[in-house]
This record gives C-alpha cells, sequence and structure tokens, in this order.
C-alpha cells in the first residue's frame, strides 16, 4: 500500500499515469497550496488487484510525497 | 630576492598551501614560483584556464578551510571581480595579488597604479570593501602578505595586496617573518568538510527572503568593515612634523617621492611624505591632522588621478591640494617629483596642477 | 482480518531534507535530487560529501540537499568544485548543474575541470530550456523549439544548433565515463539511478571525470502539462539528444 502526502503533492498525475493497477486517481479536492493532489485507492473492488508495492508511483513523483509500504 | 617571488615565498611562510592563477605579464615569476615552491611543501598550484576560474577555485579552496591565494596583474583583475564580490558576501577568506600594469583594457606590460579605484571601491557589484594593502617595496611584500591572510582570517573577507610591475621585478634583501604553524591554525566556522556529527552547512550570497533578509546581511557586512575601519588603519608619515607640503603617495610612487624629499630637504625645503599603507581603510583622519592652511598637500600617483579624490575627501578644503600622476606605465623620475614639488611651492602651475574641490 | 505487516519499501532518502521542494509540478529536478540522494545513502557518502549547486532553478539546492554545499557564481561550479577537491581530496565532491550554468557560461570551466580529470562526479541537468530566467534559449535548446528569445523557434542560421557538450567532453581522456539518461519513465528512471551511482563510483576509485546527462522535462517553460512534457522528452528531445553510454573506459 502506498501513502501520499496530499500536502506536499504538486498535482502532476504522473503517479496516476504510471500506476499498472489504476489505483490512484486525481482527488476532486484542492489542497492548500491550490493543487489537485493525487489520492490513493485502498479498498478495491473485488476480485481487482489492489495495490501489490510496486513503487513505480514514488519512483516517477517529483515530490517524494508517496511512502510504499509491502506486506512482509 | 625579487618582488614577485618575495610574496610567493612569504606566503608559503603564512601558510598557504593553494595557489591558483593565469599567466599575465608583469606577474609571471609569481605563478612560476608558486608551481615548484608548493610541492616542496606538500601544497597545490594549478594553473586555470582563465583569471576566472582561478578566483572560483581560490573560492571552493577558502570554502574547504585552505588559505588560498591568486595573483594577477590589471585586466585579470578585471576578470576577477565577480569572484571577489561573492567572496565578500558568502564572508569567506582569500589573498588577491594585483602586480598593476597601464591600462585601460589591454594597455601595457609596464608599471602602472591605474587599479586604485577597483581595488577600493569595490569593483564588482554590490555594497561590500575589501581591505587593500600598499606596499613600498620587497621587505613590505614579504610582511604585508603576512598581514593580508591574517585579516583574510580574521574578517572572513578577501584582501587585496597592490603591488606593481616595478616592484614585481625589482631585487632587494628581504627577512621573512617566522613561518606560521599550520597545525595550531583553527578551521574557521564557515568551513566546509563533510557533515559528520554536525548539521549541514551552507555557504551562499544569495538572500531571497521577502523580509528584508539581504539588507540585514549588508547591515551586518557594513558593521563589519566599521570595525575593520577602526582597527586596521596603516599608514607611515615621514618628516611631516614640521613639513609645510606634504606628499601624499603610496607604494613605488611613494619611494621615487621619498628620493625627491630627501633631496629638496637637504636644499631647505620642509617637505614630508604621508605615506597610505591600507588603501581601505584610508587612513583618513590620520592624513587629516596633517592639513591645515599652512600646509599643501602634493598627491603624486602613477595614473591620471585616483586616490586623490580619497585625499579631498580626507581633506576638505583644510589645506590646497595639487597633483601630479602619470598614467600609461611612464614612470617619472625623483627630478619629475623635485619639478613638481618645487612648482607646488611656487605655486606657478608648471608641472602637476591644482586640484580643485 | 488482522492486517499483515508492512515492511516499508520505499521513503525519503537521508540525503534529501524532508523541506518541500519550489519545483514546478513534473519537474524534473526533483527527481533527480532523490536519485542522486539514493545514491549517496546506499554508498554511505553524505558525511562526506560537499556539493556545489548552480545558479537556475536549483540555486536553492542547499535547501534541499542534506549536506555541506556551497554556492558558486554562474557556470563556475566545476572551478569551484576543483578547489574544494584539492583540498580535500578524500571526500566526495560533485556539481549539479544546468545546460546554461554547464555548457554555456561555464563551457571554459567544464571543458577544464573535464580535460584536467578532477576527481568530481557532475550532474547535468538538460531541460533544453533557461527555467528560472523565465524561458530563454539555452545552448541546449532544440530546433524549432519556442523559447522568448527565439521568435518562431531555434533557428539554425540565426542561433546555431543545439550543443552536445556531452559528446564533446569525451574527447578529454582523463574524463572516463559519461551517460546520457532521460527522467521520463519509470524505467528510464532506474537507468539515470544507475549511471549515478556508477559516475560516484568512478570518483570513489578515482579513475578520473564523469558526468551524468539527465534529459529533464519543464512543463512550466515548454508550455506543457506535466504529461505532455514527459511525452515531448520521451518523443522528441531524444531525436537531439540520444540516451546512452557517451564513453566509458572505466572497465566496470
Amino acid at each position: 500500500m502506498i501513502v501520499i502526502d496530499r500536502e506536499r503533492c504538486k498535482g502532476c498525475h504522473l503517479c496516476v499515469d504510471v500506476c499498472p493497477t489504476k489505483v490512484i486517481v486525481v482527488d476532486t479536492k484542492l489542497n492548500k497550496k491550490g493543487y489537485q493532489p493525487a489520492l490513493f485507492i485502498e479498498e478495491v473492488e473485488e476480485g481487482a488487484k489492489g495495490c501489490t508495492g510496486c513503487a513505480m508511483c514514488a519512483s516517477v513523483c517529483p515530490d517524494v510525497a508517496i511512502e510504499v509500504y509491502r506486506a512482509q | 630576492m625579487r618582488g614577485s617571488n618575495v610574496v610567493g615565498e612569504a606566503a608559503v611562510r603564512a601558510g598557504c598551501r593553494f595557489y591558483f592563477g593565469y599567466p599575465i605579464t608583469p606577474q609571471n615569476e609569481l605563478p612560476e614560483y608558486m608551481s615548484s615552491r608548493l610541492l616542496e611543501v606538500g601544497g597545490t598550484f594549478i594553473q586555470a584556464e582563465s583569471e576566472i576560474s582561478a578566483i572560483n577555485m581560490v573560492l571552493g579552496a577558502s570554502a574547504a578551510g585552505a588559505r588560498a591565494m591568486t595573483s594577477s596583474s590589471s585586466p585579470g583583475l578585471a576578470l576577477k571581480q565577480e569572484g571577489i564580490s561573492y567572496m565578500a558576501g558568502m564572508e569567506l577568506p582569500a589573498v588577491i595579488v594585483n602586480m598593476m600594469r597601464g591600462g585601460p583594457g589591454l594597455g601595457n606590460i609596464a608599471p602602472s597604479a591605474a587599479d586604485y579605484f577597483q581595488a577600493t571601491r569595490g569593483g564588482g557589484n554590490g555594497d561590500y570593501r575589501t581591505p587593500v594593502l600598499a606596499p613600498a617595496g620587497c621587505q613590505e611584500l614579504a610582511e604585508l602578505t603576512f598581514t593580508a591572510f591574517e585579516l583574510a582570517d580574521c574578517y572572513r573577507t578577501p584582501v587585496m595586496l597592490l603591488g606593481d610591475g616595478l616592484m614585481g621585478q625589482v631585487m632587494e634583501p628581504v627577512v621573512f617573518p617566522d613561518p606560521i604553524d599550520l597545525e595550531s591554525r583553527t578551521p574557521l566556522e564557515c568551513t566546509l568538510d563533510g557533515c559528520v556529527n554536525r548539521e549541514p552547512k551552507k555557504l551562499y550570497s544569495m538572500y531571497l527572503g521577502q523580509q528584508g533578509e539581504l539588507m540585514q546581511h549588508n547591515w551586518d557586512l557594513q558593521a563589519k568593515y566599521e570595525t575593520i575601519t577602526a582597527k586596521e588603519q596603516r599608514w607611515e608619515n615621514y618628516l611631516t612634523d614640521d613639513a609645510e607640503i606634504v606628499v601624499v603617495a603610496y607604494g613605488t610612487a611613494s619611494r621615487i617621492a621619498r628620493a625627491a624629499i630627501n633631496e629638496l630637504r637637504e636644499k631647505g625645503l620642509k617637505v614630508g611624505l604621508f605615506r597610505p599603507i591600507t588603501l581601505w581603510p584610508y587612513p583618513k583622519k590620520h592624513l587629516r591632522a596633517l592639513a591645515g592652511d599652512k600646509v599643501k598637500m602634493a598627491v603624486f600617483e602613477l595614473s591620471a588621478g585616483q586616490m586623490v579624490e580619497d585625499v579631498a575627501l580626507s581633506v576638505g578644503e583644510r589645506s590646497e591640494i595639487y597633483f601630479y600622476g602619470v598614467p600609461g606605465g611612464v614612470i617619472p623620475t625623483p627630478a619629475d617629483v623635485t619639478a613638481f614639488l618645487r612648482s607646488v611651492q611656487a605655486e606657478d602651475g608648471k608641472k602637476g596642477r591644482r586640484y580643485e574641490i | 482480518m488482522s492486517q499483515p505487516a508492512m515492511k516499508q519499501v520505499f521513503k525519503r532518502p537521508d540525503s534529501l531534507k524532508p523541506a518541500e521542494t519550489h519545483y514546478c509540478p513534473g519537474c524534473g529536478h526533483s527527481i533527480a535530487h532523490r536519485l542522486v540522494a539514493e545514491c549517496l545513502d546506499e554508498l554511505d557518502l553524505r558525511e562526506k560529501t560537499i556539493g556545489v549547486p548552480p545558479v537556475g532553478c536549483a540555486v536553492l539546492a542547499y535547501n534541499y540537499f542534506n549536506f555541506d554545499m556551497v554556492e558558486a557564481p554562474h557556470g563556475r561550479a566545476l572551478a569551484v568544485a576543483t578547489g574544494i577537491k584539492r583540498v580535500h581530496p578524500d571526500k566526495f565532491v560533485l556539481t549539479y548543474q544546468g545546460d546554461g550554468d554547464l555548457a554555456a557560461i561555464g563551457t571554459a570551466e567544464t571543458i577544464h575541470a573535464a580535460n584536467r580529470g578532477e576527481k568530481i562526479s557532475t550532474i547535468f541537468i538538460n531541460n533544453a530550456i533557461y527555467g528560472m530566467t523565465g524561458g530563454q534559449m539555452a545552448p541546449t535548446t532544440t530546433l524549432g523549439l519556442v523559447a522568448t528569445t527565439t521568435p518562431g523557434g531555434r533557428d539554425p542560421d540565426r542561433d546555431g544548433r543545439p550543443i552536445d557538450i556531452s559528446r564533446m567532453l569525451a574527447v578529454c581522456e582523463n574524463t572516463v565515463y559519461i551517460e546520457r539518461c532521460a527522467l521520463t519513465s519509470v524505467k528510464d528512471i532506474k537507468k539515470a539511478k544507475k549511471a549515478i551511482k556508477k559516475s560516484f563510483q568512478v570518483q570513489l576509485d578515482r579513475l578520473g571525470f564523469s558526468l551524468v546527462e539527465l534529459l529533464s522535462p519543464c512543463p512550466t517553460n515548454w508550455k506543457m502539462t506535466p504529461r505532455k512534457a514527459f511525452e515531448w522528452v520521451n518523443q522528441e528531445m531524444i531525436k537531439t539528444y540520444p540516451p546512452g553510454v557517451i564513453k566509458d573506459t572505466t572497465g566496470y
């Protein structure tokens, strides 16, 4: 799973493009800087893969706004 | 020992282990000397790709905590102004040697002293000053090189040593001060050497904040310059006690003037010499103390007239001021100066001119 | 159902301060900063590192990088770094420079530090434009790209062609490793990190000078969205600046 720091996020949405399981979307609510930050979808539909902890989002995030955790 | 080499030897004895320079006449003997002398003491010499690069290598070496030096002549000093301004803003020590030659532009390679404004007014951008030391011969070249490094470290500022092509070439006997013990030198607060067991340091001259941070930084620098002005003026009075004409001259010009003064004293003319040794801070009050309506100031420079403005600032209308100077690398003889002083006595304007405020 | 134990697999590297950067959304600087910081962490170099930032958007890099840094006048970073490295040959010295800093005003300092083979690692951020000053032509601006000082786009007769400083530096024998990478896909980012780490290893092994050129998106001055800027690098910029190893005499 990932944790997005929504106040740190600048709304570039590169993570949204890069996520292979499409569990990141653009939030409709603005953050304090006026950006629409990325939003992590924690609960996925029945049968959907969900976050695999691949960290591609964090790797492309210019603002180190994402922390990634994997089940041990 | 030759003047240029004296500076090099003195620098090494004063703890300088890093020299970065670029060839330019008439000071090439200095980098050449340093290239081999530094090897002997385990130091580093780099012939940089330009005078600009050399001053920036000094900036880096100084930030890293070393005593570092560069040298050049007038056109090369013009190139170094950016680096000097940065180092003044970042409060980094350095010693910069200028063996002046004729200008402006490429000029010629003969000795001249037309970089007074460049040196004392801060030739780079911004409100800053650098101490400027003006030796008048090889012995002072040695002693003031030590002083330059001390002032640089003490006040965290670039310091300029102002010589000229003639001083760099003459050979005179020299007694060097004792070498300093490099081991016992405490690293400066601003030294960058890796952040082991401490917070990282950052050295910069840019203050972009909206709360007047750059203004405050400038006031802090000005306070430092006031301290230097209060404590570090250096000058010499020679036969000024009963002088009716006081020659004001520095560097090589003062040597020429001294010969003329000695000759005229034998002939009964009451003439003396006020010799500034720090051109910044200029020893204004000490010059002013000699002024009065029975004393004439006779300013003699190897230029079209730069220090004469500081004399005017120091003396005002207390004394009449006369000026004689020759630019472009032509060196007057003592006989020329004698003629100037006779002309000052007679007030006939035949040699030199009255300097009106 | 209980939550399985989680292990953190991605976090901010120690060599990067927690400060939020002033860089634009989608700017390549932030990615590059993070990669440099990760490599320094992995090689345990943070406490030995002294860095020189550019004059450019990254002029405030000392507020983001968590190691000693000293400002340099525009273009002079490699001369300043030379001074530092000669005083502290045992420390790790890097410069982080943009295209104007390294290949316009700083060309002489760059070429000669590379030619002397200074044991320094240089990160060269190529975004084909002058970012900080608002989008003027850089030496690396590609033909046809519209900058504020190239009305109608860069013209080869009027403005010259984009410079390939990395290939020019490869001629210097004491320069042992030069690689160009993009920052505009996960795969490219992984390659860029490897290249940066290799450049750092070159310094540790005292082999000579090394440089990593990073093709970096500048959405603001290219007048594109971050997504489009990434695409532009991947589809257009690489035609002028093909990624890959430009020189490698390291033997690694």
